[in-house]
């Protein structure tokens, strides 16, 4: 019992110092910063290298922590937060994933995939408390916490410039207006919270003894939870929020085992949205603000092309096999047209509705599982797998997801983010289903009208006519009275609620079809595979397909067919890419967003 | 029966006491102006009447069904259309998009919200197929709202029509508010509510606002309208209600709600003190006032 306590206040302090981080940029700039777990972990590898390298003693070492990772911290803000100000809270969003997906994937190419250890240098000096063992380190990460903290508050309540983040947090147009020099409050904010989190990240290293590329990503979903718990922008919320979920998370890995940590934290995530969106200590919500007129993001109309261009391109798509006498571009280009018909699906989400959903690949598991289980542990045909599992993956897809649906903005975004989690972690955990970690192997591959389509030339062609099926309907969809009302909830909610059109129903319509498609492409991609585990579609493939409408252009389907193709075709065809890959995601992310945001194949206006 | 019936609504926002027992009628064909000075509770009491916000007390009744506390969306079926007062066009959609969406409601068959979880998942995929399949009662069904759009459009003379294929955040602010109001035509509404439909627009631009008003108003269109500016008020409602602190101060003929003198107080408060000479003034106070109501604008 006191072991759980103590554990929990241990691994509470460790989640706050990334957790006020959090709380203060959303404050500033108004975004959940998703490249934080990213400094965390370089933070932990500066230290890492610090000790374990060049043998330096822990002071120093946390020193240069903290220096390198405010540096971190501004250089985030310099490249990927302030050129992005002014396009809203979304686009800010998808600027520090794209950041923490540079940062996350150049640690693998500095310092290698695979996990370091990283040895304690404190005194392993201990005693006994009740039952339990408490260690130096634990008193020293207590210390660390309970001090930044400390010194934090000291600074927000007792110094000018905190007086200035607070007025900034507040009201920025105010706050400008008095004469706060908003970019320095933006800065120092980032530096300050990039230090928190470079140490968070040292302090996590040391007490599990080790450290790897991807450990940020937890550290971000923990310090958002907390951040959520304590309502985001508040920081003494933050800290209670982080209390809150290391005990919560502490007492559950005792009674239900390690594997539910990751989930624990999701469900709390996920509840918090969902009945506590503004954050415990929060009140109860008043009425939504009226927007002032004219501030309107103009999205840039479709290019035009010629009647035939449609047509010919479909025409050639069909006779490529017949051209190419190696298969390995027709292997490529099937797996291009699963991705292509993901795109297709979430700009029906994203792109026509205006809705941010970071949990695609959640959809595309759903319909690999059903398809996995159906055809290799029912046997079930193929072909009626192909109908019957993404109808299943649909419709759990907008069960799991409609409560969310009455959020908005970020808020959904890290909703569906949690969800896509929550779908992986149920696979991970649901052993009698789903084989846990296992995965499911050996499945059948495609098997239509008694053909066994193995062959490159046919599974390329399967891809491609579903795809087609998809487009088509997508098109017809979004040409109908349908896209012109989704196209109304991206514009403005309320206007659109007050002329009839719902925003539940709406939206449903938007996540069914789209978790629809999705899980089509997760049938594909698992008969193509001939395997499926729960790691196989991960957030990162959420990125990476929302990269491909930006690329293609926001609620434009040639353009997300476009944007896949390229993806994915660009890293196989260029072979030095290929280890960069999503580096150059990142990259061409921010990079669009920054020169051509409307997209290749939309026109700017 | 009225129309509309607004009985003794309450609301509170925290402390304050934002509408306090608010009761009004609109009658078939009638135009209702509510006036008041900022902060008197206009802009809620159309929030509560469009069910964008529910009251705390008090019932609304449209054409003898209650209304309050239904969803905005269901509200609108109802045949509920508001314009917003700042001006909320969905502004990536052309114009002619924005008034067809206002006729979102009027897609029967395919937008019926459905009732209980299982009629509403029903009637979604049925829109779902509908909207794929597009069959041709469907088209023709579009192509008559589509026709009936653009001779919405046509009231405001060749203001809008000529620009019905550009995004609407292209348009001036007046011919925002212009779609604003086709989009709400659009719905075929048994009350149309309009919130301030002639703020920010210049005096010709009002002076065609007040036209197409009134031509509404002949074409049997019942209306509820929220105004600032005095002239226009006077010009086409029939009855006036000046709110005050979230009460109802004086209601009644345009005229005779123009000189109550506790509107004046409302607006330019107690003169009586420091008037030199109390009755004297009376006639110049009055004048002043309306002043001062035209001139806040």
């Amino acid at each position: 019992m006191l072991d759980q306590w103590i554990n929990g206040l241990v691994i509470g302090n460790l989640y706050m110092l990334t957790a006020i981080g959090i709380t203060q940029i959303y404050g500033v700039a108004g975004v959940v910063n998703f490249a934080h777990g990213s400094i965390y972990m370089f933070g932990a590898y500066i230290g890492w290298m610090a000790i374990a390298w060049w043998g330096w003693p822990l002071f120093p070492a946390i020193a240069l922590v903290l220096a390198g990772s405010a540096l971190l911290g501004l250089l985030l803000e310099r490249v990927a937060v302030r050129p992005f100000a002014r396009q809203g809270s979304t686009i800010l969003l998808l600027t520090t994933i794209a950041a923490g997906l540079i940062l996350d994937n150049a640690a693998q190419v500095i310092w290698g995939p695979q996990t370091q250890a990283l040895r304690n240098p404190l005194p392993h000096w201990h005693f006994q408390l009740g039952n339990s063992t408490v260690t130096l380190l634990d008193l020293f990460i207590l210390a660390c916490g309970v001090g930044t903290a400390l010194l934090l508050h000291l600074f927000l309540y007792r110094s000018r410039a905190g007086w200035a983040v607070r007025a900034t947090a507040q009201d920025r147009e105010a706050a400008l207006q008095m004469g706060i020099d908003a970019g320095r409050v933006s800065r120092l904010s980032f530096a300050l919270a990039g230090a928190f989190a470079g140490l968070s990240g040292l302090l996590v290293g040391l007490y599990f003894s080790n450290i790897y590329p991807t450990m940020g990503a937890s550290a971000t979903l923990k310090g958002t939870t907390a951040a959520l718990l304590g309502g985001l922008g508040n920081v003494p919320g933050a800290i209670l929020g982080a209390y809150v979920l290391g005990i919560v998370e502490a007492f559950s890995v005792e009674w239900l085992g390690s594997s539910y940590r990751n989930l624990v934290a999701v469900v709390l995530l996920i509840a918090v949205l969902l009945f506590k969106p503004r954050g415990l200590l929060a009140p109860r919500r008043a009425l939504n603000p009226e927007p002032t007129a004219g501030t309107f993001i103009p999205h840039g109309r479709p290019l035009r092309f010629p009647r035939w261009a449609a047509p010919a391109a479909v025409a050639a798509a069909f006779v490529l096999p017949l051209a190419l006498a190696n298969p390995y571009p027709l292997q490529v280009l099937s797996i291009g047209w699963a991705f292509a018909l993901m795109a297709v699906s979430l700009n029906l989400i994203s792109g026509t509705t205006g809705q941010i959903s970071l949990g695609h690949a959640g959809f595309v598991t759903l319909g690999a599982y059903a398809s996995a289980i159906f055809t290799s542990r029912l046997d079930l045909p193929f072909s009626a797998s192909l109908v019957i599992s993404p109808v299943i993956a649909a419709a759990i897809g907008v069960l799991l997801c409609y409560p969310a649906l009455r959020l908005r903005g970020q808020y959904l975004a890290i909703a569906t983010l949690g969800l896509g989690e929550a779908i992986s972690l149920i696979a991970l955990n649901w052993d009698a289903v789903t084989l846990g970690p296992l995965g499911i192997s050996n499945i059948q591959p495609p098997k239509l009208f008694g053909y066994e389509l193995v062959s490159p030339a046919a599974q390329y062609l399967l891809a491609f006519v579903i795809l087609l099926a998809g487009v088509w309907i997508v098109h017809r969809l979004s040409r109908s009275h349908l896209g012109r009302a989704l196209r109304a909830v991206r514009e403005d909610e309320v206007a659109a609620r007050a002329f009839g059109v719902g925003l539940s129903r709406y939206k449903s319509i938007a996540f069914g079809v789209s978790a629809f498609l999705a899980a089509l492409a997760g049938v594909l991609l698992a008969h193509s595979y001939s395997y499926i585990a729960p790691d196989t579609f991960t957030f990162a493939l959420s990125i990476q397909v929302l990269t491909m409408i930006i690329l293609g252009g926001r609620d434009n389907i040639a353009g997300a067919v476009l944007g896949a193709v390229l993806l994915i075709a660009l890293p196989e065809s260029i072979r030095f890419l290929g280890e960069y890959r999503f580096i150059l995601y990142g990259l061409l992310l921010i990079f669009m967003l920054r020169f051509r945001p409307c997209g290749l194949l939309n026109a700017r206006t | 029966m009225s129309l509309l019936s607004v009985r003794n609504v309450h609301k509170h926002f925290g402390g304050l006491h934002a509408l306090r027992g608010v009761s009004l009628d609109l009658e078939e064909g009638e135009t209702v102006a509510i006036i008041g000075p900022n902060g008197a509770g206009k802009t809620t009491l159309f929030n509560l009447i469009s069910c964008e916000d529910s009251p705390d007390e008090g019932e609304i009744w449209l054409d003898g069904r209650r209304i309050d506390g239904l969803p905005p969306h269901l509200a609108a079926a109802r045949g509920l259309a508001r314009t917003f007062q700042n001006g909320r066009v969905f502004g990536n959609l052309t114009v002619l998009e924005n008034v067809l969406l206002g006729a979102h409601t009027r897609l029967r068959g395919l937008t019926d919200p459905g009732t209980r979880p299982a009629g509403a998942v029903f009637s979604a995929l049925r829109e779902i197929v509908l909207g794929i399949v597009q069959p041709r009662r469907f088209r023709e069904l579009e192509a008559e709202l589509t026709a009936e759009a653009l001779e919405i459009l046509s009231i405001f003379g060749d203001r809008l029509i000529p620009r019905f294929h550009q995004p609407a955040y292209s348009l001036s602010y007046a011919n925002r508010r212009r779609t604003e109001l086709a989009r709400a035509l659009a719905l075929r509404p048994r009350v149309l509510l309009l919130d301030e439909p002639t703020a920010g627009m210049n005096p010709t631009e009002t002076d065609e606002m007040t036209e197409v008003i009134l031509k509404l108003q002949r074409q049997g269109q019942s209306m509820l309208l929220i105004e600032h500016k005095l002239e226009m008020v006077m010009a086409v409602a029939h009855r006036v209600v000046a709110l005050d602190a979230g009460e109802v101060l004086v209601s009644g003929p345009p005229e005779q709600v123009r000189s109550d003198p506790r509107l004046i107080e409302a607006y330019v408060g107690k003169t009586a003190d420091t008037a030199p000479a109390g009755a004297a003034a009376a006639g110049g106070t009055r004048f002043g006032a309306s002043a001062a109501l035209t001139a806040e604008v």
